[in-house]
């Protein structure tokens, strides 16, 4: 779909309409968790862990509740009382809420004070005194998954090692002879370091219990609301939480990317606290508190081997993985993948032989495995695939282009069936990676490179032809603690024929309001400025299993699609009534029906809308209304190719991007605009974590990137200017045609950033850098090369 | 805690209010004059989603004490918008798409309209200079930069 079918006065699909959500935000105006105060509301501040293991020995709340408004202190042996002291997490693993006797992970939570002044408890929280007995670490996961390594988790009864799980993918005796058999086999040990998502806005929550109607509301920064309060519900029913007295409402949300999908103790806590009290308790994390306990992202350790005949086709992809969770195994993936979609690691390349498989181990840090802008694990394997690429693609002294083009799965063949079992459902690779070529100037700065290199300059050309698995998914492969992951769309039309339409999504900056709006004005005609679109609050909104993973459009927008189908069906039984005719003589336009071949013979879909109340034929259900439940036959596969040009300076080691060049593929766009603003947030988190963000602990568990002093989220200064454009290729099981998009480029920018380092430097033997790509790791290969000034 | 009175005008409006010595700006702003337009992003003041214009300058208020607001002229986003007309770096955001989760727009709408203030025409390098202390998560700040162009376009033709 090039152009919109709709005009602008509808702004159905394929226009850059101006977002909905705008005027709230410009003006200061919109509604963060922060932001509410409700009357009587009490305050709550954390006391956590220095130490990343040790006993507790006391914990002293005397000179803290001596404090004029502090109320209360909460620790492990209180919520024990409620039998709350442990919670299960997504992955179901457990979790402390608060400890009884050890702590696993620094800053983790050991007791919390609850206070009538925000100063008041972060005042508490300073006068509690807690004695430790400091406990041996383990940081290293090799360290940890060796046999003999001492058992940390001791509460899991039996427990006699560190593995939280090993799961496995392919053919490995298949792909072990294949690899044998290959001319070449390029092998490259990979890491992919922790990461943080530090959306701007932090995690808190506002929980308030109403005593006289034993109802629960808990305003808090989720990505999915409902979720989380069946959630509640079932780890809260014997103290007497029962799902239809919890009502949880996301309200708006300051940045989310897979940081807000996670149930956190400081929520649990803050509901226990009410519940106890009797009274709103608000708690908001600070950034530092955010970013040293929340989960992280990804960390894993990759042994890649990719195999090749002479002339550079490949023949067999093998992974090993080692895959640090910290404390407990809390990553945001299915139930049936623990290590979420990596088997995608087979990437946009036709491979007939593949393995892969993960061991997740127990360390002392935090829980880790969120899915960072990522639909679980992809971005990971991505970098595997696509570093490997180039490492193969330097040994065979090919470009790297070229090995790409030779090795794309040919756009004929879909849908195509990867050996790791997915059926990818469209693509056409070469045409993006053609585009993406001659928008950078590929051959012109090929030229140029050689040139520098000759004058003693550094400059890097590095590709990344990426394919996504986007949109869980099937109900039947798909579900999370046991919930199925379909998801909804209401829309109710009114007499006036203006609309409401509620998701079981939630917007973090995505833009929804809007979007969502575009999709029933397409379907409906009704002008997306007439319909108001609302997420988050579990009472009103329909269930549904939340916004990440790139899963809204693919999920809840075929939902929107398909319930405003519905209602233009029951709308055409109206006009046929109105117009005296039967339906088979009307004709659709975006807006109206009419007789076919009388175009002035015609009943708009408003006129239908207030007939469906005041006029409507005997025997129909009055109203105008619809729900759709939508459970996606398949994933959609978004693809695209990037292409970034660095310089490097050989005095510093710093990595400049001067050029990035991104052609997408995300299928049928809703809206240009919107998408686009997608992809450029995407490169910004892709350039983060390639050259500049990583979480790492010293032996003794201390964090380093605690603060954002220490953790360099990119500026305006270190982004160039985005250079984007698109590929066409509609999902063909999607109702209309879309793929989803947001996490795209935070996927595909990383390898893309880090290949142009290693082509910056391959004229000096570098075949391999792992992210990020700091000045230090450069400069220490420039001087081992002989070549730093 | 010792409680000061002090005196600031806030968007155009005189105020007195009554302060802890330790109460910080933003505290002042979003919980007693209840303008929760200003957000609160971290605690180093490196991200600048608080920042507001002490006296026309930008400065981050989760770093300040209320006290040192005394006597001083005070802007927030709440006042971007006069007489029910929108700020043109507030119309050049919405029509260059350079928010999405909202939640540092109005920092950086501060920060821009103050670089807009002393500087009518900035180029790309001095705008991406002068919002380098406000991060964004969401839009890889390209949108922005051709929002604060937009803006300075429609300002200074």
């Amino acid at each position: 779909m090039d152009k919109p079918r709709t005009d602008a006065k509808i702004c159905g699909m394929g226009h850059s309409m101006k977002r909905k959500e705008d005027p709230r935000f410009i003006r200061g105006k919109g509604n963060y968790v922060d932001d509410i105060k409700l009357p009587g509301m009490l305050y709550m501040d954390i006391v956590r862990s220095p130490y990343a293991h040790a006993r507790i020995k006391k914990i002293d709340t005397s000179a803290a509740l001596k404090i004029p408004g502090v109320l209360a202190v909460i620790d492990g042996p209180t919520l024990e009382k409620y039998k709350l002291h442990w919670m299960p997490t997504i992955s179901a693993d457990t979790q402390m809420v608060l400890p009884i006797d050890e702590v696993m992970y620094q800053a983790q939570e050991v007791c919390a004070v609850i206070a009538t002044e925000r100063y008041l408890a972060a005042d508490g929280a300073d006068a509690v005194e807690v004695e430790y007995e400091p406990l041996p670490v383990m940081i290293d996961p090799l360290k940890s998954i060796a046999p003999g390594a001492p058992v940390l988790r001791k509460d899991k009864k039996g427990k006699s090692d560190n593995i939280a799980f090993h799961w496995e993918a392919g053919d490995r005796d298949k792909t072990e002879k294949a690899l044998a058999a290959s001319e070449v086999v390029a092998e490259q040990y990979v890491y992919v370091p922790r990461i943080h998502v530090a959306s701007m806005e932090t995690c808190g929550c506002v929980a308030d219990f109403n005593t006289a109607e034993g109802k629960l509301t808990v305003y808090m920064t989720t990505q999915a609301p409902h979720a989380v309060r069946t959630v509640f519900a079932l780890v809260a029913g014997h103290v007497g939480l029962s799902e239809e007295r919890i009502r949880i409402v996301s309200p708006d949300i300051g940045g989310g990317f897979g940081g807000k999908v996670p149930v956190y103790p400081g929520y649990v806590i803050a509901v226990a606290a009410s519940v106890v009290i009797g009274k709103p308790v608000k708690w908001i994390e600070d950034r530092m508190e955010n970013l040293q306990a929340d989960s992280f992202a990804r960390d894993y350790h990759m042994k890649v081997r990719l195999g090749a005949s002479k002339d550079g086709r490949m023949t067999a992809l093998s992974i090993k993985t080692i895959a640090d969770h910290g404390y407990t195994n809390a990553s945001a993936n299915p139930m049936k993948y623990p290590a979420g979609l990596f088997s995608i690691c087979t990437g946009s390349y036709d491979l007939k032989n593949a393995f892969c498989e993960v061991d997740a181990v127990y360390t002392h840090k935090p829980p880790g495995g969120v899915a960072y802008r990522c639909s679980f694990r992809v971005t990971e394997a991505v970098h595997a695939i696509e570093r490997v690429t180039d490492v193969l693609a330097q040994k065979l002294g090919m470009d790297p282009a070229e090995l790409r083009m030779k090795n794309f799965i040919a756009p004929e063949r879909f849908p195509y069936k990867s050996v790791l079992g997915w059926e990818y459902d469209s693509g056409n690779y070469p045409a993006a990676l053609n585009k993406a070529m001659d928008i950078v100037g590929y051959e012109d700065l090929r030229k140029e490179q050689k040139e520098k290199r000759a004058r003693g300059e550094l400059m890097g050309i590095g590709i990344c032809s990426f394919t996504e698995i986007v949109g869980a998914g099937p109900s039947k492969d798909f579900d999370i603690l046991g919930i199925k992951m379909f998801d909804s769309a209401e829309i109710r039309v009114h007499p006036t024929g203006k609309a409401i339409a509620r998701f079981g999504t939630k917007s973090q900056g995505q833009g929804h309001e809007t979007t969502y709006a575009q999709i029933v004005a397409e379907e409906l005609g009704i002008p997306a400025s007439d319909i108001q679109v609302e997420e988050g609050d579990t009472d009103t909104a329909p269930y549904g299993l939340g916004t990440y993973a790139s899963r809204s459009t693919p999920t809840s927008g075929a939902a929107a699609s398909l319930a405003a189908r519905k209602i233009r069906s029951k709308a055409k039984a109206i006009a046929a009534h109105l117009l005296e005719c039967s339906e088979a003589d009307l004709d659709w336009e975006p807006g109206k029906f009419f007789i076919k071949g009388v175009p002035d013979k015609a009943k708009t879909i408003q006129e239908c809308a207030f007939a469906a109340y005041t006029n409507m034929p005997q025997g129909m259900e009055p109203g105008l209304e619809a729900t759709h439940y939508y459970d996606p036959p398949n994933l959609t596969f978004p693809f695209g190719s990037y292409i970034c040009v660095v310089d490097i300076d050989r005095g510093t080691g710093e990595v400049k991007v001067r050029r990035f060049v991104a052609v997408d593929d995300c299928g049928n766009i809703i809206n240009p605009m919107i998408v686009d603003g997608q992809i450029h947030g995407g490169l910004a988190q892709g350039v983060g974590p390639a050259l500049y963000e990583e979480i790492s602990y010293d032996e003794d568990g201390n964090i380093s990137g605690g603060s954002f002093l220490d953790y360099y989220v990119p500026t305006a200064l270190e982004c160039p200017k985005w250079e984007t454009d698109k590929t066409i290729t509609p999902s063909p099981h999607h109702p209309f045609g879309a793929k989803g998009v947001g996490e795209s480029a935070t996927v595909g920018a990383p390898p893309a950033i880090a290949n142009a380092v290693v082509d910056a430097l391959s004229h000096l033997g570098v075949t391999h850098v792992d992210i990020p790509v700091t000045p230090e790791k450069v400069w220490a290969l420039l001087r081992k090369a002989g070549a730093a000034e | 805690m010792a409680k000061h009175k002090i005196n600031l005008t806030v968007n155009g409006a005189a105020h007195e209010v009554e302060v802890e010595s330790r109460l910080l700006l933003v505290h002042l702003i979003r919980e007693e004059l209840r303008l929760t337009g200003t957000h609160i992003g971290c605690d180093t003041s490196h991200c600048g989603v608080c920042t507001v214009l002490l006296d026309g300058q930008p400065v981050k208020s989760c770093t300040l004490l209320a006290v040192q607001a005394d006597g001083r002229k005070l802007s927030t986003v709440e006042g971007l918008e006069q007489g029910g007309k929108l700020h043109a770096i507030q119309e050049g955001f919405t029509e260059k798409h350079a928010l999405q989760c909202g939640y540092c727009t109005p920092g950086m709408l501060m920060t821009c309209s103050a670089l807009l203030e002393k500087n009518a025409r900035p180029s790309e390098q001095e705008i991406r200079q002068a919002i380098s202390g406000n991060l964004c998560r969401c839009t890889g700040y390209l949108n922005i930069v051709k929002a604060v162009q937009h803006a300075a376009e429609k300002l200074h033709g």
